[in-house]
């Protein structure tokens, strides 16, 4: 039987990350990802975990390093500007390959922006998490469902590649109430740790977690395996797919404008334009192949996303500049409507056909 | 043959990489007795700074970690609070604990963190070449003091165990120091009461010991101890600062 309740976006997220076994949670409070705090804050003590709110988000980001290396499942979760504070830590926590969740429920910026729902931390989600050479696992929901479902699925892919995986959401995912399944229950620790800090107990030789190689050929070395293991990760890339078959003009879109998107493009069908969706739901490893198979067949492309235009150099470098790629794009904090995108879909199919 | 004197097992076989005549390799010695004495060095977790200690994960024969710098407190936290039955410790210099990670420090204090703070205070950025430090006394000269420290547009040092000392989170607070015998001998106790307050289960204890660094100095080693006799300790004066037990 399926429970399906009620819940905030927020909230079902950190729902899903207790039901994947994480019983450590490292947070500062930043609009508008507070609820997943406050839920925390709620439900830890009940359950024997621990909720600590840190002194800055480059203190909870270390001390999920620390309880990380100690070889539990620990989350930080934050918005825009305090996910700059925490590049330090995501950085080190590559550089020793460490398993972690980081949540960033994004405003819009820069600087301190504004607390309005934004996707402008696509590039430092995707291209910059922090110094050095390294990639974070970065999956983007569309619905309060996926909050829960991608949650779970971000900390058994952390452990997996020991490998931050982060849940790059926005304002409104956070905020919005719908029904949600929360049945599902991760399977926790299917990957032993044996590489985790807990006392040698004299049973073992020490553990160490480090990122400092003084040597430059055994840190180019150790660049080069994990660039391998990025390799792997590529084949998780992953889409959801709408209308795209006999689709003309495709829109590619994540997170919540994935949805505003397909209302635009019910309506663009009934005007007859051949319009479809590519909605990737990771972002890094963003879904190269399946843009490129479509751009066999497509048209045009249209991005449409709340930032300058971030996404839209990986849909062109994803089929190599081979058909227009227009932007459809608001930012700052104003979500761009139905409307604005059923023009950029008319628009595109125009040019197309004159 | 009877053996007199040996490496401590809490200290690995791997030659420490400290200036001659620097006194960290001495408070290592220290710090590794402690745990022999205990029997912690099957249960404790290390975390080394960055600054001069940084290889420090190398020399300790318990699990260690190597924290960004400044944070080894955050980084010690979260591994007490996922295993708490572990005892945890940081090894710190002064730029890493006192200038950029002075948050995570104080905050750890102030949360009675259980865990214990090894704070080596050589007064200078040892390991990036003889910078001023947070803990650079007025008048001293170093690479960006050159003409001594001067108050008025430098500030003043913190002296960190005083600041400790009023957290209501501090257990255990105490300044002791490298030089000499009898010194490094109350250097060891404090640390080994310390690590006994964390096994206690009563929070935040911290041990600042006073330190050179003959190359940073510009001194001898000799002469850099008697420096920090004659400079350092009035300026940072040893001493309990804190003990809640005694304070009961
Ligand atoms: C974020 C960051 N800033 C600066 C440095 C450079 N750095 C390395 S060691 C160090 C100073 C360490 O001095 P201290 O903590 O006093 O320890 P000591 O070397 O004297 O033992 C600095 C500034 C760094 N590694 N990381
Ligand atoms: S630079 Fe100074 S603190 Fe560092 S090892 Fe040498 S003497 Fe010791």
């Amino acid at each position: 039987m399926t429970e399906k309740v009620l819940m905030k976006g927020n909230e079902a997220l950190a729902e899903a990350a207790l039901r994947a076994g994480c019983r450590h949670f490292f947070g500062y409070p930043i609009t508008p990802q507070t609820e997943v705090a406050a839920y925390m804050a709620k439900r830890m003590p009940k359950i024997s975990g621990t909720y600590l709110q840190a002194e800055s988000e480059i203190a909870a980001i270390n001390m999920v390093l620390g309880a990380s290396a100690a070889g539990v499942r620990a989350m930080t979760s934050s918005s825009s500007p305090g996910i700059s504070l925490k590049s330090e830590g995501l950085s080190y926590l590559a550089g020793c390959d460490l398993p972690a969740v980081v949540v960033n429920i994004q405003r819009g910026g820069p600087g301190l922006g504004g607390i309005r729902p934004s996707q402008s931390d696509y590039f430092q989600a995707t291209r910059s998490g922090g110094h050095g050479d390294f990639h974070l696992i970065v999956l983007a929901p569309d619905t309060v469902q996926e909050m829960f479902d991608l949650t779970i699925e971000a900390f058994e892919l952390a452990d997996q590649y020991r490998m931050t995986a982060m849940i790059l959401g926005d304002g409104m995912l956070g905020q919005v109430m719908e029904p949600v399944d929360i049945s599902r229950e991760g399977t926790v620790s299917t990957v032993a740790k044996q590489w985790a800090l807990t006392g040698t107990k004299g049973t073992r030789k020490k553990n160490i977690i480090n990122s400092l190689y003084l040597n430059e050929e055994e840190l180019e070395m150790l660049n080069f395996k994990r660039f391998e293991k990025y390799a792997e990760v590529e084949k998780i890339a992953r889409t959801e797919e709408y209308f795209i078959d006999d689709a003309d003009v495709i829109v590619v879109a994540y997170g919540i404008c994935a949805r505003i998107a397909k209302n635009a493009i019910d309506e663009a069908r009934k005007k007859g334009i051949k319009a479809g969706l590519i909605r990737p739901v990771t972002l890094w490893p963003f879904p190269k192949l399946q843009l490129k198979a479509a751009a066999a067949k497509a048209k045009a492309f249209i991005v449409v996303e709340m930032s300058m235009g971030q996404m839209i150099e990986d849909v062109e470098l994803s089929i190599r500049c081979s058909r227009p790629v227009d932007l459809c794009n608001r930012t700052g904090g104003m979500v761009p409507t139905p409307d604005e995108v059923l023009a950029a879909i008319e628009k595109a199919a125009r040019a197309e056909r004159s | 043959m009877t053996i007199v004197f040996e490496r401590p097992k809490a200290l690995t076989d791997v030659p420490m990489h400290y200036c001659p005549g620097c006194t960290h390799g001495i408070i290592h010695r220290l710090v590794a007795e402690v745990l022999d004495e205990l029997d912690l060095v099957e249960k404790a977790i290390g975390v080394a700074p960055v600054g001069c200690a940084v290889m420090n994960y190398d020399y300790f024969e318990c699990d260690m970690a190597q924290a960004a710098h400044g944070r080894a407190p955050a980084v010690a936290t979260g591994i007490k609070r996922a295993n708490p039955a572990n005892i945890v410790f940081t090894y710190q210099g002064d730029g890493d604990l006192a200038a950029i990670g002075t948050n995570e420090t104080v905050h750890a204090a102030a949360r009675g963190e259980n865990i214990t703070i090894i704070f080596v205070n050589n007064a200078i950025y040892g390991m990036t070449g003889g910078q001023m430090a947070p803990t650079t006394i007025p008048g001293q000269i170093t690479q960006t003091s050159p003409y001594g420290r001067d108050t008025k547009t430098a500030g003043f040092p913190l002296k960190i165990c005083e600041m400790l000392a009023t957290l209501d989170g501090t257990a255990y607070a105490e300044r002791v120091s490298a030089d000499g015998v009898k010194n490094v001998v109350n250097a060891k106790k404090a640390i080994k009461k310390a690590f006994e307050y964390q096994m206690a289960g009563r929070g935040f204890s911290i041990v600042e010991v006073l330190s050179t660094c003959p190359t940073n100095w510009g001194l001898e080693p000799v002469e850099a101890l008697g420096w920090l006799r004659q400079n350092l300790i009035p300026y940072y004066p040893l001493g309990v600062y804190k003990d809640k037990e005694a304070s009961r």
